[in-house]
C-alpha cells in the first residue's frame, strides 16, 4: 500500500514537472540559447565589381548585357499579359449597368438617382478616411492585445522548442527577398524602439491572403508618427515582394508567418 | 502507463501546433522612394483665368513641378518621369487605376485639382499608397493666386511628413548675404529667398558690409552684423516693415548674433580690449546680461531648442574648441576633443546634435556631434566652407563654400550648398549672385 502511494506520488509529480516544463511561460526564464549565426547569401556581382578586379568586371558586364538582351526578348509577351488589368473595370461597368437597370425599375426618375450618386461621391471625397481608420483601429485594440499575449507565448516557445521553424537557407532566401523590397524611410530617428511586427497568412505559392500589423493600436496614437511610417513601409515591402520566396514543402509550417521589421541597425549605420 | 504517456503527449502537442515562425527583417534598401507626382488637373476656364493673372500656361503642371523638384532635392524620394504616366490627371485625381501606377513602379502617388473660386486659388490634393491601393491623405487649400508657389511647398511638406514621419522644411525661406564684385571689392547685401531659390529679394542696398544674418523663430525679424560707419554692430531688421535698429548700446564691437528659441532675446559676442565675451539682450526691456567672463575669446553662441543650454566656441584651452554651458553661464564644459580647430557650433532644432565647422590640416569640414561631444561625424570636406544652418526639422544643413582663386586672383566664387545629416545628397542651392552666411527660417505655415 505504502509502496503504491510512493509510486503514484512520484509518477504524478513527474507528470506535473513535465507539464510545467512544456509550458515555458510558467517557468521563470527560458534558457537563453545563443542565436544561430546565419550565413547570408550575397550576390557575387557585388563583390566582383570592385575596381581591383577589372577583368572580372568586364566579364560580368558582358554576362549582364546578355541577360539584359534575354530579358528584353522575353519582355513583349509580359506586356501583353499586363494589359489584362485594363479589362478589369468591365465587371464594374456591368454592375453599374445592372444598378442603373434596377434603378430604372424602382425609380422612373432616372436623372435624379444619378444626381444623388454624384453627391454621394462628393461626400466620400470630403470624408476623412483617416478618422475612419482610427475608429477601426480603436475597435481592434482588444484583439491586438490578445494577439500580443499569444505572441509572447509563441516567442518563448520558439526559444525552448525549436523544431518547427524554417531552415537557415529557407529563412535566408526569404530575408534576402524582403531586404530588396523594403525601402526604409530615411527620416526615422535611430534611437527609438521601432519594431514593426506583421503577421501574414500565406497561400502555398507564397502570395498573401492577409497581412496584419500586430501592434495596430500603436499606429494611430499621437506621437507615434514614426511607427506608423515604418509600419506602412513594411506593409509596402511585403506587398511589393509578393509572392514570397517560401519553401516548396511544408505549407502547414509556414502558412502563418510573422515578420519583425527593425530598421535600427540600418539607421544607426 | 501507456495512457499516462499519451496524456503527456497530448499536453505537449497542441503547443507545437501554434508555434508561429518568426523572421527578423533587419535590413532594407536605402533607395529613395519611387513616387509619381501627377500634374494637377485644371479645367479650361480656370486655366485661362490663371494665364491672365499669373502669366503661367498651366498652373496645375507648374505646382506639381514644384512638388516634384522639392521631393527630388530632399534625396528621400525619386519622382518618376511624367512621360511614363498612363493615366490622365483629370481621371487620376478622381480614382487612380493603381495597376497602371504599379506598372511604372510607383509606391506613392500625388494627384490633385486646381481651380479658380471667387478670384481665389483653390488646390485640392491627394496622396495615395499605390501598393495598398488606398488614399493616405486628402487636403484642400484656398489662397490668393500670387501665393501659388507656397501652395506647392505646403503640399510637399504634407507629403514629406506623411511618408517620412517627420515634419518637412519646404515652406521656408533662407536669408543670406548676396555677394557681387571682385574679391577685393565685394558688395554685400542681405537677401531673402524661398528655400528653392525663387522669390529672391534684397533687404539692404549694399552700402555697408553685412554678415551673419539670422532668422528669428517668428520669422518677422532678422538679426545681423553690419559695418555701418565702419563700426561693426549687431542690428535688428523687421522683414515686413524694413525697420532697422542697433541692438544694445555697447561701447565697442558686437558680432555673431542669434535669437533665443523664444525669440525674446538676442545672444551675441561683445569685444573690448582684445577680449570677447558672450552677452544677451532682452528685446522687451533692453536689459543686457553678461554670460561668460573669461580672458579668452568666446564667440558664436547658439541656444539649445529648450533654451536651457548654450553652445559656443572659445580658445580658452589654447585652441578654438566647442563648449556647452547652462544658459546662465554656469557649468562650462568642453565637448570637442578631436584634432584641429572647431568653430560655429549650432544646436539642432531637434536638440540631439550640434553642427560645426572644423579646420584640420588646411581642410574645412562641416560635421555634427552629439551634445556631449560624442559621435563626431564629418559630413563634407572642402577647400573652404563654413557656417552651417539647420533646416527646421533638423535633417538638412545649409552652408557656404568658397572656391580657390587662381594665380591671377580670378575664379573666386562663394555658393550655398546643402547636405543631408547622413552625409549624402550634397546639393548646390542656386542663387542669382554669389552667396554666403545662409540662415534657414522655421516653417512659415505653422
Amino acid at each position: 500500500m505504502n509502496r503504491n502511494i510512493i509510486i503514484s506520488f512520484s509518477f504524478h509529480s513527474l507528470l506535473v514537472i513535465i507539464t510545467a516544463m512544456s509550458f515555458p511561460f510558467l517557468a521563470k526564464k527560458p534558457i537563453d540559447i545563443p542565436p544561430v549565426i546565419s550565413v547570408e547569401l550575397i550576390q557575387i556581382t557585388d563583390k566582383t565589381s570592385i575596381p581591383f578586379a577589372p577583368k572580372a568586371k568586364k566579364i560580368i558586364e558582358k554576362v549582364k548585357e546578355k541577360e539584359k538582351k534575354l530579358v528584353s526578348e522575353q519582355a513583349p509577351p509580359k506586356m501583353v499579359k499586363k494589359e489584362k488589368p485594363d479589362a478589369v473595370p468591365l465587371p464594374d461597368e456591368k454592375i453599374e449597368k445592372i444598378k442603373k437597370i434596377k434603378d430604372e425599375k424602382q425609380n422612373p426618375k432616372k436623372v435624379e438617382t444619378e444626381v444623388k450618386q454624384v453627391s454621394e461621391f462628393e461626400k466620400k471625397e470630403l470624408f476623412d478616411t483617416n478618422s475612419i481608420a482610427a475608429l477601426i483601429d480603436k475597435s481592434k485594440v482588444d484583439s491586438a492585445e490578445t494577439n500580443k499575449k499569444l505572441d509572447k507565448i509563441t516567442q518563448d516557445q520558439d526559444k525552448s522548442i525549436d523544431f518547427s521553424g524554417l531552415s537557415l537557407s529557407e529563412e535566408d532566401a526569404l530575408k534576402a527577398q524582403i531586404f530588396g523590397c523594403w525601402s526604409i524611410p530615411l527620416g526615422l530617428p535611430y534611437n527609438e524602439n521601432l519594431l514593426v511586427r506583421i503577421k501574414l497568412q500565406l497561400n502555398p505559392d507564397g502570395s498573401i491572403i492577409r497581412s496584419e500589423i500586430l501592434d495596430h493600436a500603436r499606429m494611430n496614437k499621437p506621437g507615434q508618427g514614426f511607427y506608423k511610417v515604418l509600419a506602412e513601409s513594411a506593409l509596402r515591402a511585403v506587398k511589393l515582394c509578393q509572392p514570397l520566396r517560401v519553401p516548396s514543402t511544408g505549407y502547414e509550417r509556414w502558412k502563418e508567418l510573422q515578420l519583425n521589421f527593425d530598421a535600427k541597425e540600418m539607421l544607426e549605420g | 502507463m501507456f495512457l499516462r504517456y499519451l496524456f503527456i503527449l497530448l499536453v505537449i502537442l497542441p503547443i507545437k501546433a501554434f508555434a508561429l515562425i518568426e523572421v527578423d527583417i533587419t535590413r532594407g534598401n536605402l533607395n529613395p522612394l519611387p513616387i509619381a507626382v501627377s500634374p494637377l488637373s485644371i479645367d479650361e476656364n480656370s486655366k485661362n483665368n490663371f494665364k491672365k493673372i499669373l502669366k503661367k500656361e498651366n498652373l496645375g503642371s507648374e505646382i506639381s513641378a514644384i512638388v516634384e523638384n522639392n521631393l527630388r532635392q530632399s534625396g528621400l524620394f525619386n519622382p518618376l518621369n511624367k512621360d511614363a504616366f498612363l493615366q490622365k490627371p483629370e481621371i487620376a485625381n478622381l480614382k487612380p487605376r493603381f495597376e497602371d501606377w504599379n506598372l511604372i513602379k510607383a509606391q506613392a502617388l500625388v494627384t490633385g485639382k486646381v481651380s479658380l473660386v471667387d478670384e481665389k486659388l483653390r488646390v485640392e490634393f491627394r496622396l495615395w499608397d499605390v501598393l495598398a491601393g488606398k488614399e493616405m491623405m486628402a487636403l484642400a487649400f484656398t489662397t490668393v493666386p500670387s501665393n501659388w508657389r507656397r501652395v506647392g511647398h505646403i503640399i510637399t511638406d504634407k507629403v514629406y511628413e506623411r511618408l517620412t514621419g517627420e515634419k518637412g522644411y519646404f515652406d521656408t525661406r533662407i536669408i543670406y548675404v548676396s555677394e557681387e564684385g571682385s574679391k577685393t571689392n565685394r558688395i554685400k547685401k542681405l537677401a531673402i529667398m524661398d528655400q528653392d531659390g525663387f522669390n529672391n529679394k534684397f533687404l539692404t542696398l549694399g552700402n555697408e558690409l553685412v554678415l551673419t544674418p539670422r532668422f528669428s523663430p517668428t520669422n518677422q525679424m532678422v538679426t545681423y552684423l553690419s559695418y555701418f560707419k565702419n563700426l561693426p554692430r549687431v542690428y535688428l531688421l523687421d522683414i515686413e516693415t524694413g525697420m532697422q535698429e542697433v541692438v544694445g548700446d555697447f561701447p565697442g564691437m558686437t558680432f555673431a548674433p542669434r535669437f533665443s528659441p523664444d525669440g525674446k532675446k538676442i545672444i551675441m559676442s561683445f569685444a573690448q580690449g582684445g577680449n570677447s565675451d558672450i552677452y544677451t539682450m532682452d528685446l522687451e526691456n533692453r536689459i543686457v546680461e553678461r554670460i561668460t567672463n573669461h580672458p579668452s575669446i568666446d564667440t558664436s553662441p547658439s541656444y539649445s531648442p529648450d533654451g536651457k543650454y548654450i553652445t559656443f566656441n572659445s580658445d580658452r584651452s589654447g585652441y578654438q574648441q566647442i563648449y556647452v554651458m547652462n544658459s546662465n553661464g554656469k557649468n562650462v564644459k568642453r565637448i570637442s576633443f578631436g584634432n584641429g580647430l572647431y568653430g560655429t557650433p549650432v544646436w539642432s532644432p531637434r536638440g540631439d546634435l550640434i553642427a560645426f565647422t572644423k579646420l584640420h590640416k588646411g581642410k574645412f569640414y562641416i560635421g555634427v556631434m552629439r551634445t556631449d561631444g560624442t559621435g563626431e561625424r564629418l559630413l563634407t570636406e572642402n577647400f573652404y566652407q563654413e557656417a552651417p544652418s539647420w533646416s527646421p526639422n533638423g535633417r538638412v544643413l545649409i552652408f557656404y563654400r568658397e572656391t580657390k582663386t587662381n594665380s591671377k586672383g580670378e575664379g573666386f566664387s562663394a555658393k550655398l550648398w546643402s547636405i543631408d545629416l547622413t552625409g549624402y545628397n550634397e546639393k548646390l542651392v542656386k542663387t542669382k549672385t554669389d552667396a554666403s552666411d545662409p540662415s534657414w527660417s522655421s516653417l512659415l505655415s505653422n
